[in-house]
């Protein structure tokens, strides 16, 4: 399946200023059928970190890190609901403060001793992943005065074929900053809420940890069920 | 089995902070990378080949944050996917690397590779994805190589005969290395071409 500009972002969104000079203004050319069957690399479960899918606890020093432990996971599929095994999941986000560890981030909030941000991980024979973490801050951007980005935690995903390649953002449900933000804003209306985790007051662990669900569906070239 | 399709998942910016996640190494970040500029390890045989360049926006500036995949067959055209069940982690060629742009002065990627034999009648040929800051999309270009026979390659021959040279990279020998340079212009003139994949 090609990008679906239904729910897929255009290449120049304008409130978003980065992507002015930065945006490609030719059309992409259309690639013959039989070149995206190309499939993507596979890792070995031996590449992953015991800690790796646990930001609490891989960066930890001597204490845990400040912020509101969640759990955030879900499904990584095809576009007919067929989960996608071994398909590698990176991702990070800043810190309960808002703040990255990134030695380029200016804004003036704390950085966190125990904490990186990173994590990465492989999805299990059902196509889940699932990541402990804090509750990113929001913190404030460039791009236009008093500008704010939502909570997100930066997704990206290596599927199985050349189509399946996906870096996205993860939203919390009700952020009063979705209106204002032009990144979130850069997707067609009626696909911001596939960008939206849902609150799982069922998978939280008790007393614990509160859980977010976000499920991504890649677009790669699918062959029917039946073919 | 309902052949109704799910909605895609939209595709959002990297942003200019993804380095101490995805190429933490390179960036000196504590935390390891399994994935980074040399396409296989120092074991492996074969001729080197280094591929250089850098992004360039609009104004002809070139980009700090940008973060660029190679995806290439080894010298023989086989892609590791064919290689018979090893995992990534433990083979001499991964045929796989992944660089930011953010640690030199030029902002430059430089990376190790050998060169792809030809695929399935395709002339020799890497293929790149692109993302950085400012590009709400995964772009996806190829690196096509001076010194091949280029003419019959199925997907150079659909990009109209005037943009192909910006899918070709130039071969240098300096010092008895060998280096390819292949830029990315987002925009203007020499505009690279991006494929719709
Ligand atoms: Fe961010």
């Amino acid at each position: 399946m090609e990008i679906d500009y239904n729910v897929q972002p255009p290449h120049l969104y304008p409130e978003y200023k980065s992507t002015i000079l930065r945006s490609p203004t030719q059309p992409l050319v259309p690639v013959a059928e039989m070149l995206k069957d190309k499939s993507l690399p596979a890792f070995g479960e031996s590449a992953i970190g015991k800690f790796d899918n646990d930001l609490t606890k891989n960066a930890r020093k001597d204490h845990d890190p400040i912020g509101e432990r969640i759990k955030v996971s879900g499904k990584v599929m095809d576009e007919y609901g067929r989960p996608l095994r071994n398909v590698l999941v990176e991702i990070w986000q800043a810190n309960s403060a808002g703040r990255y560890i990134h030695k380029a981030e200016i804004h003036d909030a704390p950085l966190d001793p125990n904490f990186l941000g990173a994590g990465r991980m492989l999805t299990d024979q059902e196509g889940r992943y699932q990541f402990y973490t804090v509750k990113p801050g929001a913190y404030p951007w460039g791009n236009h005065f008093n500008a704010w980005r939502p909570n997100h935690i930066h997704f990206s995903v290596i599927g199985h074929q050349i189509g399946h390649r996906l870096i996205t953002q993860m939203y919390f449900p009700g952020d009063p900053l979705f209106e204002f933000d032009p990144i979130f804003q850069s997707v067609p209306k009626q696909a911001r809420q596939l960008l939206i985790s849902k609150f799982r007051m069922d998978w939280t662990d008790a007393e614990f940890a509160l859980a977010y669900e976000f499920n991504i569906v890649l677009s790669g070239r699918s062959k029917t069920p039946f073919e | 089995m309902s052949t109704e399709k799910l909605q895609q998942t939209p595709s959002q910016t990297v942003g200019p902070f993804f380095a101490y996640s995805l190429t933490a190494a390179q960036y000196g970040y504590d935390f390891n990378s399994i994935i980074n500029g040399s396409l296989l390890s120092d074991e492996m045989p074969g001729e080197r080949i280094y591929i250089t360049g850098s992004v360039f926006d609009g104004n002809g500036n070139t980009i700090s944050d940008a973060m660029i995949e190679l995806w290439q067959a080894d010298a023989d055209g086989n892609y590791v996917t064919q290689y018979p069940n090893i995992p990534i982690s433990n083979i001499n060629f991964k045929g796989f690397g992944r660089l930011g742009t953010g640690t030199n002065a030029e902002h430059q990627f430089n990376f190790t590779t050998v060169k792809p034999g030809s695929v399935k009648a395709q002339a020799p040929h890497i293929d790149v994805i692109l993302f950085m800051r400012g590009s709400l999309h995964r772009l996806n270009t190829r690196i096509y190589f001076s010194d091949e026979l280029n003419d019959a390659d199925i997907l150079l021959n659909s990009v109209e005969a005037l943009r192909q040279y910006t899918l070709i990279a130039e071969r240098k020998e300096i010092n008895n290395t060998i280096f390819y340079h292949f830029d990315i212009h987002m925009q203007g003139e020499k505009e690279t071409v991006f494929f719709e994949l």
